[in-house]
Order: structure tokens, then C-alpha cells, then sequence
């Protein structure tokens, strides 16, 4: 069976800098796989290939057998990839309802003139958009319910801002879910939620996720699978335990020397 | 909301319990739940009975020709909203299409080619072609934002200005003369009341679409793409596309409203189209607040009625004065101060006035009691020949102005008398023989003065770029 996602060989320099090198990930349909590494390893440029910011400059990415080089941003969400991003960027001056009805156009039919006229194919569309946004904001119970639908995304909290971020990245109905550091910035009681809110949303949601994540206890507590990355490259991969001690992965982090005293 | 069970992290309760707060009785909140009760569209249906109401009340043609101004300065400031409020582009080309418009109809229905098609098709026509032509110019900028994208616009409004005011095809700077009236249906219109209403029509059509396009998956994808445009491709909205879309009605509600003013003027110029009606268009939309429509709507209002009041001397000096007396209220503080200045600045006129008139009695006027104002007329020095002085004067009460702001605590206070009289005097022997300019230099002190009491306009929600 063919990976939902699969990267074979990807490489990109910003200028003389390799930013990723001829780098192969997979990952199966109802997996989540955790993309780890120090800053600047390379990981959220990663991301940035796979959702269209960059194409590769060699090598091949492939969504469910389905090559996206080249295919312009916007349509590979229509394909089936979401994301979240490391530094928040959400609508802020639209309301959090709409944030994440905003979401859902890359899977919505309705013309222009068909809007103008409010057409009942437009009008049953626009219901259904507004389920969409109920349902996906109810995934969040009372994080982002009530009163605070219609509040502008601004005078969220910070952890609320990336629920929001994540219910956005659903609302565009993807197979593959591109979680950027989602538990950057939150107390350990939240952090624990977000570990299981992404459970969740492979066992409820159905998403397959790929996730960068610098918390070793979400990574454990989430993971099927750990990839390592330093300058670009893979370094390790496999289960989380196997990777968190392998002995270049402790480089990576902690440098030489603290690596040989370890062992 | 219901009660939560025991201490929840991260939620504040207070906030949490906003609506229960909310649903509090009484006559505080009797306004606002009658606000929110009437909706946005019955707001809107109240405003067009009384518009409908204000041209049949009228019957002085100045009044409806202000109100047809009105209207299509409106209509005019949405389309340019939905540009630049909505989708989030600088647009400094908007009056080409406009003109373009305009031209159209001047083409299509008058002596000059022989040609007189129907009113409608015409509109039809204009509103269709403008938005073609909008998306033809935008494509060349599609991936333009910002100050780049501004030049690009600006650039195409010149050269539209230039061909226009130098083609045969459109008589050059001499314009195109005599166009048709419009009519629909057999209907002429020819008086300026009947255009009103047609001014009307066109302005309700113009808000109906664009509220439903506003209302729709269109519409947030343009908010969300003035938010972030990044964020929105990467979630799968077609920035490129949307702006072209953006463009596009903008133009096409320029052009439609260019055939109806055509139609009224009867007689159109390159120079109805050039900078100085994209500058008012910019003051209507910012002033009533960029992406708000019943803000825009009421820049309008603001803006042409205003012109048009400070047009007149008389209205000007009332504005004058009264917004100097309002000013004094609302910043100079202690409140004491206010008698002080106030008073020093009239005690301070009569003198300088008594010894102006005594010493140089052939420079001035004398203290008239058939003049303008008697007591006005006794106060500030009124010269026979204005032009110098009055120049020199306005060039000396900017600088006053300017030093007046290095001063501190009471000695600023009391260098206000003095200068609150030379603006006076330069006001009676400068502005008020100049209305037309002085007309913009009120407006735009009024429109820097809002901008620093209120950034985000009259009725425009502040945007909020990083919390």
C-alpha cells in the first residue's frame, strides 16, 4: 500500500546554506510521527516543502501516491494537507467562527454570483460550513466555545490561539495534519491536554498527523513513530525510546562532549 | 454556560461568565439589546426610507444635487472599500475605472459617434467592461502587495488621465460635450431630482451585492487574506485569484457609478477624474473606517456634505470658531484655564484692534456696523488689502503653531492667547476669501485630528496586528 505521505530524496539550499539534505520520510495513513531536532535543524522548512512555501530542489514528494511538486500551495490543501504554524498565524481581526470558517474554502463550491443570489445550493453550503465550524469547534469543548466564537481571534490567550490553530487546520477537512511545535508555550497541565487532544484527533478525527515537537513528553506520549533531524539531515528514526538514546540524536542536542559522557 | 466543575487552568472565569452578565435586565441595557435587535439590513432599510423621504421633502435642486454627490461618492467609497478594506490592496488607480465609466457612457450615448444605446445596456456595459479591465490591469500585479502594488495603481491611473486628456478619439482636455440623458424604459430622466433617485437605486444595488458578497465564503477569504495572505494560501484560498476578484468589483461598481454621474454632468473632463477625487475617496474610507460599510457610508456623508458646508463663508466661520471652542473644551486642562484663555484672547483682540485702527487707520477697516458681524468687526484687525498680510500671517501662525508645541505647562497655556488670535486674524483676512482651499485645509486638519483621537475611523474597528 502506498504511504499517505512520502518524501524521497528531498534537497534544498538557501544559497550556500543546505537547509535539508536528501532527506526520505514516510508516513502510513492513521500514523503520527513525530519530526524532532534541534532549532534550525530543518524541521519546520520541512513543513514549509510539504505544504508548497518551497519546492525541493531534488527528489520527490508524494501525497498518497500523488507527486505535489510543483502544484501550487493552495491546491495541495485542497488535496488533503493542513497545517499549524510554529509562530501563530492566525486571522486575528476576524472573529474565532470565522477563522475557522475561513478554512473550509478550499472544499467549498459556491461562485460568486451564486453568493450574490444566494442561490439554495449556496445557502445549504453556507449551513453546512457553519456545522463544519460547530463541530470543529466543539472538538475544543469549552476552550473555544460559548461566548468566545464570536470574539475576535486577538483576545484569545495564547494557548486558545493554538486550539484555534488547530481547529482551523482541520476545518480544511485534510487527510494529513502538519502540527508546527503545538505545545510551544504552555503550562504542563495544558501541555498534557494537547497530548491528549492530538490522540484524539487521529482516533476521532481520523487524521493522519505529522508533528514537530520539542516537549519529550508530548513526542512520548504521542509518537508511533520519532524522526531526528540535524542540518538537514536525518539522523535517527524509529521509536521513541530508540531514538531518544541514540547516541547522535544526544549529540544533536547536547553537543560532543556531553554525548561521550553519557556513555 | 454552564457552572464548571472545580478549578479549570487557563479559563478565566470572569470572562468565562460574560454572558450570564450579559443578560442583566434593565434600562442600561435596553439600548443595547434594542441595538442588537434591529440588524444590520433594517439599518440599512431605514437609512434608504429616509433617503427616499429626503428627495421628495426637497425641493431646492442644491440640496438634491448634494444628496445625488452624496450617493455616488458613496457608492463610489464601498467599491473602493471592498479593495482596499476587505481585500487589504492599496489601489491608487481607482478613478481610472471611474472614468472609464464614465467615458463609456460618453461614447456610447452621445452626438459624438452618433451612437445612443440604452441606458441599461450602457450600465450594463461599463459595470461588465470595468471589471475585465480591472482584472486585465491587476494581472500583470497579482503578486504585488503593498507599496509595490501602489505604485503599479498609480501608474495606471496617470496613464489613463494622460491618454484621455490627449487622444482625439476623447476630444482631449476639451472633454466630451452633450451626452444623452439617461433613460429607462421609454422613462427620461432630466431632472436633477430624478437622478437622485436613480443615484439612489444604484447605491442600494451597489451595498445589497457587495453585503452578500461580504457575507460569503468570498468574503472571508479576502479578510483572511488582508490578515495573512501567507496563512491564507497555505489553507488552501487562491491569493491570487482573490485579488484579481477584489479588483475586479471594485472596478466594476467605478464604472457603473461613472455612466450615472456621465449622465448628470452632461459634459465630462479628463480632469473629473483625476487625483483630487481619488484623494476624497481614500479621506471617505479612511475616515469612516477601511472595511466598515456603514462607515464608508458615513465618511461619505461626512466628507461631501462637509465640503459643501464649509463652501459658504458664513457655515465656514460658524465651523471655524466652533471647533476652536470645542477644541478648548475637550484638551485645555485645568478647567480654569479655559475663562483664561478665552478671555486674554478677547480682551487681547479688542486692544490690538483699537490701536490697529488708530494707529494705521488707512490699512484697516474701520469698525463697521454694517459689516458682517459688529462686535466681529471690533475685534480682529480686518485689512482693506488682505492678500499680503493675510499671507504672511498664515505663514507666521504655522510657525507659532509649530513653536507653541516646544513650550511647556502654563507658558504654553498663555502663548495659546496669542496665537489663537492670529489665527483669527488670519482667518477673516486670508481663509474665509478663499473657500475653496480653505475648504480642504479645515477638512484635512478635522481628518489628522481624527486620526490621532481615533486610528482605526468613525465607525472602523482597530485592527490589532500583534498582541
Amino acid at each position: 500500500m502506498t504511504p499517505l505521505l512520502e518524501l524521497t530524496g528531498v534537497s534544498l539550499h538557501f544559497g550556500g546554506l543546505r537547509a535539508i539534505g536528501d532527506l526520505d520520510l514516510c508516513v502510513e495513513e492513521g500514523e503520527i510521527v513525530s519530526l524532532i531536532g534541534p532549532n534550525g535543524a530543518g524541521k519546520t522548512t520541512v513543513f514549509n516543502l510539504i505544504t508548497g512555501v518551497y519546492d525541493p530542489e531534488a527528489g520527490d514528494i508524494r501525497l498518497a501516491g500523488r507527486s505535489l511538486v510543483g502544484v501550487p500551495a493552495h491546491k495541495r490543501t485542497r488535496l488533503g494537507v493542513a497545517r499549524t504554524f510554529q509562530t501563530l498565524r492566525l486571522f486575528l481581526n476576524m472573529s474565532v467562527e470565522e477563522n475557522v470558517m475561513a478554512a473550509t474554502f478550499c472544499h467549498t463550491r459556491a461562485r460568486v454570483w451564486q453568493s450574490v443570489l444566494r442561490t439554495p445550493f449556496q445557502r445549504r453550503e453556507e449551513r453546512e460550513v457553519q456545522t463544519l465550524a460547530d463541530q470543529k469547534l466543539a472538538f475544543f469543548g469549552d476552550r473555544l466555545a460559548g461566548y468566545r466564537r464570536g470574539q475576535p481571534a486577538y483576545s484569545l490567550s495564547y494557548a486558545n490561539r493554538r486550539r484555534l490553530e488547530i481547529a482551523r487546520a482541520t476545518a480544511a477537512n485534510p487527510r494529513l495534519l502538519l502540527l508546527d511545535e503545538p505545545a510551544a508555550g504552555m503550562n504542563p497541565v495544558e501541555t498534557h491536554e494537547i497530548t491528549e487532544l492530538i490522540g484524539r484527533l487521529r482516533t476521532e478525527g481520523g487524521y493522519t498527523i505529522l508533528v514537530i515537537e520539542h516537549d519529550m513528553h508530548v513526542v512520548e506520549g504521542i509518537s508511533d513513530r520519532v524522526v531526528a533531524l540535524d542540518h538537514g539531515v536525518k539522523i535517527a528514526e524509529g521509536s521513541f525510546e530508540s531514538v531518544a538514546t541514540n547516541p547522535r540524536v544526544v549529540e544533536a542536542y547536547l553537543g560532543l562532549r556531553a554525548a561521550e559522557e553519557e556513555a | 454556560m454552564t457552572e464548571p466543575t472545580g478549578p479549570r487552568i487557563g479559563a478565566d472565569e470572569w470572562v468565562a461568565r460574560q454572558e450570564e452578565r450579559l443578560k442583566d435586565s434593565g434600562l442600561s441595557r435596553f439600548g443595547e439589546r434594542l441595538g442588537k435587535r434591529i440588524t444590520p439590513p433594517m439599518r440599512f432599510g431605514l437609512l434608504v426610507v429616509g433617503l427616499a423621504i429626503f428627495g421628495i421633502a426637497t425641493s431646492d435642486q442644491y440640496y438634491q444635487r448634494v444628496g445625488f454627490n452624496t450617493l455616488y461618492y458613496a457608492a463610489l467609497a464601498l467599491g473602493l472599500n471592498v479593495v482596499v478594506g476587505w481585500a487589504g490592496l492599496l489601489d491608487l488607480g481607482y478613478v481610472a475605472f471611474f472614468g472609464l465609466g464614465a467615458y463609456a457612457y460618453a461614447f456610447l450615448d452621445s452626438p459624438q459617434y452618433g451612437l445612443h444605446w440604452p441606458t441599461l445596456a450602457t450600465m450594463a456595459l461599463a459595470c461588465l467592461g470595468c471589471a475585465v479591465v480591472g482584472v486585465l490591469v491587476s494581472l500583470p500585479s497579482r503578486r504585488l502587495f503593498g507599496d509595490y502594488l501602489a505604485i503599479i495603481t498609480l501608474f495606471f491611473g496617470q496613464i489613463f488621465y494622460n491618454l484621455v486628456g490627449n487622444l482625439n478619439a476623447t476630444n482631449g482636455p476639451n472633454g466630451l460635450t452633450n451626452l444623452d440623458p439617461l433613460g429607462f424604459f421609454g422613462l427620461h430622466i432630466n431632472t436633477v431630482r430624478q437622478y437622485y433617485y436613480v443615484a439612489l437605486v444604484v447605491f442600494v444595488g451597489v451595498v445589497v451585492v457587495l453585503w452578500l458578497v461580504n457575507q460569503s465564503r468570498t468574503g472571508r477569504a479576502w479578510r483572511s487574506m488582508r490578515e495573512d495572505s501567507m496563512a491564507a494560501q497555505l489553507l488552501g484560498m487562491p491569493v491570487n485569484w482573490l485579488k484579481l476578484l477584489a479588483f475586479a468589483f471594485g472596478a466594476g461598481v467605478a464604472g457603473l457609478t461613472g455612466t450615472v454621474f456621465a449622465a448628470l454632468e452632461v459634459n465630462i473632463f479628463p480632469s473629473n477624474f483625476y487625483l483630487d477625487v481619488l484623494i476624497t475617496l481614500y479621506a471617505i474610507v479612511i475616515l469612516g473606517g477601511a472595511g466598515s460599510m456603514a462607515g464608508v457610508m458615513l465618511g461619505a456623508f461626512t466628507i461631501i456634505v462637509g465640503l459643501e458646508l464649509l463652501s459658504t463663508p458664513d457655515n465656514a466661520r460658524l465651523l471655524f470658531y466652533g471647533g476652536i471652542a470645542l477644541g478648548l473644551v475637550l484638551w485645555l486642562r485645568p478647567l480654569r484655564w479655559i475663562p483664561i484663555v478665552v478671555g486674554g484672547t478677547i480682551a487681547l483682540g479688542f486692544v490690538v484692534n483699537a490701536i490697529a485702527t488708530a494707529v494705521w487707520a488707512s490699512g484697516t477697516k474701520p469698525t463697521s456696523f454694517g459689516g458682517q458681524s459688529q462686535t466681529m468687526s471690533s475685534w480682529v484687525v480686518e485689512l482693506t488689502d488682505p492678500t499680503k498680510a493675510g499671507a504672511y500671517g498664515y505663514a507666521i501662525l504655522i510657525g507659532a503653531v509649530l513653536g507653541m508645541t516646544l513650550l511647556k505647562g502654563w507658558m504654553r497655556k498663555v502663548a495659546l492667547i496669542p496665537v489663537l488670535y492670529l489665527a483669527a486674524f488670519v482667518w477673516e483676512n486670508e481663509l474665509v476669501l478663499n473657500p475653496s482651499v480653505t475648504a480642504l485645509i479645515i477638512l484635512g486638519a478635522l481628518l489628522v485630528a481624527l486620526m490621532i483621537v481615533r486610528p482605526a475611523g468613525l465607525l472602523g474597528k482597530a485592527r490589532v496586528e500583534i498582541v
